[in-house]
């Protein structure tokens, strides 16, 4: 059995602090936002115009969609878009 | 939930799921990222966006549900060694070699398995120890959050402790699920 010490459980427990809020909630509306992030190309891929737009400000696109923006996302929509 | 469990629910689609398991590892990849390998914020949070999408595009191809633990973990650890790499100017197109903070990545395990540990000891013990240790809240917050007299706090913070101490020393087995 192995053995503990207090002030090694406490220290363990302050090892794993929450990680910052902003960044949980962005990766919980992951799901989401990759719905989204489907459903603008899509449209994007029928309009030329809107096509041109998203790309020339994909943050603002992404604001438009209620897309939360993750750098991941927006590689991949620069990728699809570019394709 | 069991993490197989959890896994097969966001593999369905569930959202609430997929919320659980962030909630469920985010501490675990950020201390990778942040205590182990002590990436910058900004780095730090690219990986973990980065950790979070690439698990969501593979839940469908998972080998193991159960192992979703230490396949976050390697993924997490090639991700930010991946990024470290990229930061180092590379000379005459040689691989960077970046060191595995072996000891500091082990830590972090047994500090999950701490935290899980946590979960099982039953009468605020958990959320009073994680409050003043992970959180770093004083006496007086903790009994405002948790409507416990602040006078309290040092008193059961001593006995959580041992009581985790004894769920450590000697988890519950299947047959003998933990109370509360």
């Amino acid at each position: 059995m192995t053995r503990y010490e207090i002030e090694e459980l406490a220290q363990l427990i302050a090892l794993l602090p929450p990680a910052p809020a902003g960044w949980v909630e962005a990766a919980q509306e992951l799901p989401r936002a990759r719905a989204g992030l489907d459903a603008l190309i899509a449209r994007a891929e029928e309009d030329a115009e809107l096509r041109a737009r998203v790309l020339a400000d994909l943050e603002a696109a992404f604001e438009d969609a209620d897309i939360q923006p993750t750098p991941s996302l927006l590689d991949e929509a620069r990728r699809r878009l570019r394709s | 939930m069991s993490d197989a469990n959890l896994v097969a629910r966001c593999r369905e689609g569930d959202d609430e799921a997929w919320r659980e398991l962030v909630d469920r590892f985010a501490r675990y990849v950020h201390a990778i990222c942040v205590g182990a390998f002590r990436l910058p914020a900004h780095d730090a949070e690219d990986v973990f966006q980065d950790v979070f999408a690439k698990t969501w595009a593979e839940l469908p191809r998972l080998r193991d549900d159960a192992a979703i633990r230490p396949w976050l973990g390697q993924l997490t650890r090639r991700t930010c060694i991946d990024r470290l790499r990229a930061a180092r100017p590379h000379v005459d197109g040689e691989t960077v070699e970046v060191a595995d903070p072996v000891d500091a990545l082990a830590e972090i395990e047994l500090a999950l398995d701490v935290r899980q540990c946590l979960a099982g000891i039953g009468d605020t013990c958990g959320e009073i120890l994680d409050r003043f240790f992970a959180r770093d809240e004083s006496y007086r917050t903790i009994g405002d959050a948790l409507e416990l007299p602040a006078g309290t706090i040092a008193s059961r913070i001593s006995r959580c402790l041992e009581k985790l101490k004894a769920a450590m020393e000697d988890p519950p087995t299947p047959e003998r699920p933990v109370d509360g």
